[in-house]
């Protein structure tokens, strides 16, 4: 896709093709490079597994009956991520609406049992929660760089700001989190 | 890497001011296990940064609707089937109470019946006793 400008127009018509007669099997080649990182964005913003697994289903399927229009948009991967912030910004108002409130599963640790010690497991525990805890544009922003690793520029078009708000925002959700690690650190409190 | 770098990455990284390089270059230090004891508040975020990265989904993308299976609709099936079975048991044990109930109530009935047509007897009995008795006690 990024070699898309070199040539401009001619492949662009060429790609125009491909998705009217795309098949399935062309569109998961094209999803597949990004549906964890889908899921792990909606697994943040919906704090289930379950919940983050629908989602990323109902995603891809909403993008799968929009192929043809997909044509329009630059970056695939973004317009996903995009798209799949705003189905679960959907998703938690409708749960509000009902009334019904979502499972918040802690931060499971899977090889646990090794050589890690309780205390260690604690704070990575900690860590979860101090970032579920931060205000939503935040906890995004944490994720989409901190575990996804996306720059500044993709980071400012999936989320739709400014790229300088995105790095005042990044710095404090940062500080936030330092701050109550060294507390924790410096009291010893769990 | 030596240390005084990795303090001023950290600086750096606080004020949102790493690239991307110098971002892997502290989850790097953060996760290889040897780190000074007072940068040591950093290392359960930075491996948690670490672990993240590598949860996958799991399940295949479901293109069809018409295969992709409803988590809720499946649990809403068993649900009701379990409500059916435990109906139509209930159903069967109050039929059956039912129907106890109807043939008792038919054999008290004739039993009333009965009773009621053999204490007409004895009042006749009873009656020809009497006169028995009373030409008893004349012919004495």
């Amino acid at each position: 896709m990024k070699t898309r400008d070199a040539t401009g127009f001619y492949q662009n018509n060429e790609i125009r093709k491909i998705n009217a007669t795309m098949k399935q099997s062309d569109f998961l080649k094209m999803v597949f490079p990004f549906k964890n990182k889908v899921f792990r964005f909606a697994k943040r913003l919906l704090a289930s597994t379950e919940e983050a697994e629908d989602a990323t289903q109902e995603l891809f399927l909403k993008l799968w009956k929009n192929r043809e229009k997909i044509v329009d948009y630059k970056n695939i991967e973004a317009f996903a991520m995009t798209m799949t912030k705003n189905y679960c910004y959907d998703r938690l108002k409708s749960k509000q609406a009902s009334n019904l409130t979502l499972i918040h599963s802690d931060y499971k640790e899977k090889e646990t049992s090794l050589d890690k010690k309780i205390e260690y497991r604690d704070s990575v525990n900690q860590v979860h929660r101090l970032i579920q805890k931060l205000p939503e544009q935040q906890k995004m922003i944490i994720q989409l760089r901190d575990i996804e690793q996306y720059d500044y520029d993709e980071i400012s078009k999936i989320l739709g700001m400014q790229p300088t708000a995105v790095r005042v925002a990044l710095s404090r959700a940062r500080k936030t989190i330092r701050q109550e690690l060294t507390k924790t650190h410096n009291y010893g409190v769990s | 890497m030596e240390l005084a770098n990795i303090e001023k990455l950290i600086e750096k990284y606080l004020n949102a001011a790493t690239s991307l390089q110098e971002e892997a270059t502290l989850e790097n230090y953060f996760t290889q296990g040897d780190i000074a004891p007072h940068l040591q508040e950093y290392e359960a975020l930075f491996y948690y940064f670490a672990k993240n990265k590598e949860e996958i989904f799991t399940e295949t993308i479901q293109l069809d609707t018409k295969k992709r299976p409803n988590k809720k609709l499946k649990w809403l099936s068993i649900a009701a089937s379990i409500a059916v079975l435990v109906s139509v048991f209930i159903g069967n044990q109050e039929y059956r109470k039912y129907q106890n109930e109807k043939t008792f109530a038919q054999v008290s009935n004739a039993l009333q019946l009965l009773s009621f047509n053999l204490k007409k007897g004895e009042s006749a009995i009873a009656k020809v006793q009497t006169y028995e008795n009373t030409i008893n006690t004349i012919l004495k």
